[in-house]
């Protein structure tokens, strides 16, 4: 019968061989992204920065200039039009810093301007007004929530398993965060509300995914007490690798799904989640757990707590007898 | 692991039956709903940016509540004082304080006494505060003597402002005849407004932009414009400005009036939009104190003039030419139908305790949100179905187990998401598509230990057997620290990040069900029944 294998049984890919490599390219990735943040930056959307923001539909293509001007001749400098989705579909996003002292009046102006001067039958599909007083809270709060769920699930692993792979975890997931604004830096789309979802997201999808090599990585330490680490972390990353492919090839699936079929709106979120999950796959396999390799874990610490070698075990060894 | 009791197979059948129960009024529309009897009539309600509707974040204006308060301390100083015939030689305010310079220094014990008359007297009650002390009084060296308001006065002053200021906001927006509107409190002073289905919210931003404090007084006759025109007027008088709206052709009118009013807007028992002479006007009745007040006040001064004023603007100023006692009466002033409308509205719910500024809106058309939801639900549908198939693909039969797991998570998670009365909105829909992906994850976790166990040369039983058991743990890892993510995002995120916390949280559970439980009793079915002697996984 027919089986879809990604991953033939008995690969075995020296993963730890390459790790200094591994290493340094997420080094300089890193570096890169930081360089990024002081020289380009992010582009905020209105949750963060604070404005006005408009999706409107016009019944024939949009004249963006003509927008523009209309615009201008309100007093609004900082205007962004883009096209979105359709020639038909603009957004507008209106700067919050020139007009702080009358930002509640944005919206009616504009609705009012475009609507004579542009097109009578505009549609107002989208309006969104962010004072500064609360960009500032959503900001505040994303970070937040995003340093607490780091720490959080890193002292889930460090309960559940030893500091050295809370370590591991740690490094792995500050690697997926910074890599994925790193994203945002280089592809230029708008990072907002929803980015941050995304990254919580990621963080998630990135930890379960090292949690199921650290679970065969302790495993497979009671099971082989004699081999050497190097090889024993190899072994686990090869015996989950199926586990690890298939997944990730089941929420990119839907990931695709979304990107292309789930509306302008939400693409922005679905196009990190792709990149989240590439990035957390390879995170788990190169930087999480070479990291534990790398932290002097002894197995006296594991054996400890446990007992003999599961039944699993003795099977094995007495079948290759 | 693979043995189930009789009730436990019940259970679980029980709990898809469920699902598929409190799912399935989310297949049709709200009207074919009332005709089938059996099923539960509950819907997931629909985020704003699904439905359609206006949402605003209003924030408490808490300085010039502040600012009120001090000013009004200013005016009992120079009363307490005046009455204790104590005089004095500067009376200032800085930051949240006011201090008063006494002129002779054997009036400081009757000053002090004085100004603690005040903290006692009626000033507190009327402001609300419930604690005594709104101020601590301290005696400055040089002759002076300083009040300041204490924090915890300004922290109990914001609780009851931003109390008062919801339910107002409620009462405006019943009068507008809005329906479902949410009005909730959101952190320390902002009030959460949603309204669905709302397509341009600008009236509503009008009513609840609009304090609303109405007042009546009498013009003061002996001020000549050249007086207001220079500023000189008397201490019991103060000067407001014409309100542009309805002086149209002489927007830069000012009146000089009576610092107290005749009569306030709290006197009020209703008001509506009605015509005089073919004019748009506002008709008001007053209650008894306030008819009887009116009813004195009118008779001792007719011929003259009383400006009736709004938010400290001058909406008109009628000369009052016989005494009104009926308590009710009309307020002229060149509206429009809508002005008169929203002045009516506004005059019925009462005043704002303090103004309210808009800090967020979002308005979403129903055009966007119909076609969000097609957009979602298409992406989720094609993101199920590519699954289905690789998992088909991948695990053959068991790939149908665990699809046929996928399907009744789906199915719990919208029964989930319809009983906790959860808001589904779009990024909501990512997650349950997310959810599909990562729900299938538990069972390849299981089939890849499936597989491993059988490689080692394991019966097909015991395969199985320890490919659940084993996987086990590891599924609890992962989904746990999935969770916590999620439980984050719900706590510190805000609107829709919040429901895409909610489904991911719900898909999480489910999925544990339904990956674990589900596949196994199906799995444990097919091999009792069927016996293989090998495994083809």
């Amino acid at each position: 019968m027919f089986r879809l294998h990604l991953i033939p049984p008995g690969t075995r890919i020296s993963f730890v061989k390459w790790r200094y490599f591994a290493f340094a390219l997420s080094i300089l990735m890193t570096i890169g992204t930081v360089a990024l943040y002081f020289t380009s930056g992010l582009n905020y959307g209105v949750d963060f920065l604070g404005g006005t923001l408009f999706e409107v539909e016009t019944t024939q293509a949009a004249d963006i200039a003509k927008i523009r001007s209309t615009l201008g001749d309100l007093g609004f400098d900082d205007v962004t039009i883009q096209e979105f989705g359709s020639p038909n579909n603009v957004l507008i996003r209106v700067g919050g810093d020139a007009e702080a002292t009358d930002t509640e009046n944005v919206v009616p102006k504009v609705r009012e301007a475009l609507t004579k001067n542009i097109d009578p039958n505009i549609q107002f599909r989208r309006a969104e007004f962010v004072g500064p007083q609360v960009s500032g809270d959503l900001k505040r709060q994303g970070f937040m929530a995003v340093g607490f769920a780091i720490v959080a699930v890193v002292i889930y692993i460090w309960f559940r398993f030893e500091w050295q792979f809370s370590i591991g975890a740690l490094a792995a997931l500050l690697h997926d965060v910074i890599l994925t604004i790193g994203f945002f830096e280089v592809t230029g789309l708008e990072f907002d509300l929803s980015v941050i979802a995304a990254i919580l997201t990621i963080v998630g999808y990135s930890l379960n995914d090292t949690v199921v090599i650290f679970d065969r990585i302790r495993e497979n330490l009671r099971r082989y007490k004699r081999m050497e680490m190097h090889d024993l972390i190899d072994l686990s990353l090869n015996e989950t690798l199926s586990r690890t492919v298939v997944t990730a090839m089941t929420v990119l699936l839907a990931l695709i799904a979304l990107v292309t079929l789930g509306g302008p709106v939400i693409r922005g979120f679905s196009a990190a989640m792709i990149w989240g999950v590439v990035i957390g796959t390879y995170s788990s396999i190169y930087i999480a757990s070479p990291i534990v390799l790398h932290l002097d874990l002894r197995r006296s610490q594991t054996a400890q707590t446990e007992e003999a070698p599961e039944k699993g075990a003795k099977e094995v060894s007495a079948k290759k007898a | 692991m693979l043995y189930f009791s009789k009730w436990k197979v019940a259970l679980i059948l029980g709990i898809c039956l469920l699902g598929v129960i409190f799912a399935a009024p989310n297949m049709v529309s709200p009207q074919t709903l009332k005709k089938i009897p059996f099923l539960p009539t509950k819907q997931i309600n629909l985020g704003l940016d699904l439905q359609g509707g206006a949402h605003l974040l209003l924030q408490v204006d808490m300085v010039s509540v502040v600012k009120d308060r001090l000013d009004q301390e200013v005016d009992s100083v120079r009363g307490a004082l005046r009455d204790a015939q104590v005089l004095y030689t500067a009376l200032n305010r800085q930051g949240n304080s006011i201090t008063v310079r006494i002129r002779e220094p054997g009036d400081m014990a009757k000053a002090m006494t004085a100004l603690k008359g005040i903290e006692g007297g009626s000033a507190i009650t009327v402001l609300g505060s419930s604690s005594g002390q709104d101020f601590q009084i301290v005696e400055g060296t040089d002759n002076s003597i300083t009040l300041t308001l204490t924090d915890a006065a300004i922290e109990t002053r914001k609780r009851s402002v931003v109390e008062q200021s919801i339910e107002i906001v409620r009462r405006r927006i019943d009068e507008m005849g809005t329906k479902e509107p949410t009005i909730q409190r959101q952190g320390d002073d902002r009030i959460l407004v949603e309204v669905p289905g709302l397509g341009d919210p600008q009236t509503l931003k009008e009513i609840l932009g609009t304090t609303a404090k109405l007042t009546f007084h009498l013009v003061d006759s002996t001020v000549s414009p050249a007086d207001i025109a220079n500023g000189r007027v008397p201490p019991s008088a103060e000067i407001l400005p014409a309100d542009p709206n309805t002086h149209t052709p002489n927007t830069e009118q000012q009146y000089a009036v009576q610092r107290t009013p005749l009569l306030t807007g709290d006197m009020l028992v209703d008001a509506k939009p009605t015509y005089q002479q073919g004019a748009p006007v506002v008709s008001f009745r007053l209650n008894s104190a306030g008819a009887r007040r009116f009813g004195e006040v009118t008779e001792q001064n007719v011929g003259r003039p009383f400006a009736i004023v709004l938010d400290d603007k001058v909406i008109s100023a009628p000369v009052i030419r016989e005494p009104i006692l009926g308590g009710s009466g009309v307020i002229s002033g060149g509206f429009t139908v809508p002005e008169a409308t929203n002045l009516a509205i506004l005059l019925r719910a009462g005043a704002l305790p303090a103004k309210l500024n808009i800090v967020q809106e979002s308005t979403v058309g129903p055009g966007l949100g119909a076609d969000s939801i097609r957009a979602g639900t298409n992406a989720s549908i094609v993101g199920m179905i590519l699954v289905v198939v690789y998992m088909v693909l991948a695990y053959g039969g068991f790939g149908m187990a665990a699809n046929a797991a996928l399907l009744v998570n789906l199915v719990l998670i919208l029964a989930a998401l319809t009983i906790l009365g959860a808001t589904l909105t779009l990024p909501g829909i990512a997650g349950i598509t997310l959810t599909v992906g990562m729900a299938v994850d538990a069972n390849v976790l299981i089939y890849e230990r499936i597989r491993e166990e059988v490689r080692n040369g394991k019966t097909p039983l015991s395969a199985l057997e320890a490919g659940f058991s084993r996987a086990y743990g590891t599924i609890i890892d992962a989904n746990v620290t999935t969770l916590i993510a999620a439980l984050l995002m719900f706590q510190f995120g805000s609107g829709p990040i919040k429901g895409f916390a909610v489904t991911l949280s719900i898909g999480v559970v489910t999925s544990m069900f339904t990956a674990v439980t589900l596949t196994r009793l199906i799995l444990a079915t097919w091999i009792r029944r069927r016996r293989p002697k090998i495994l083809t996984i």
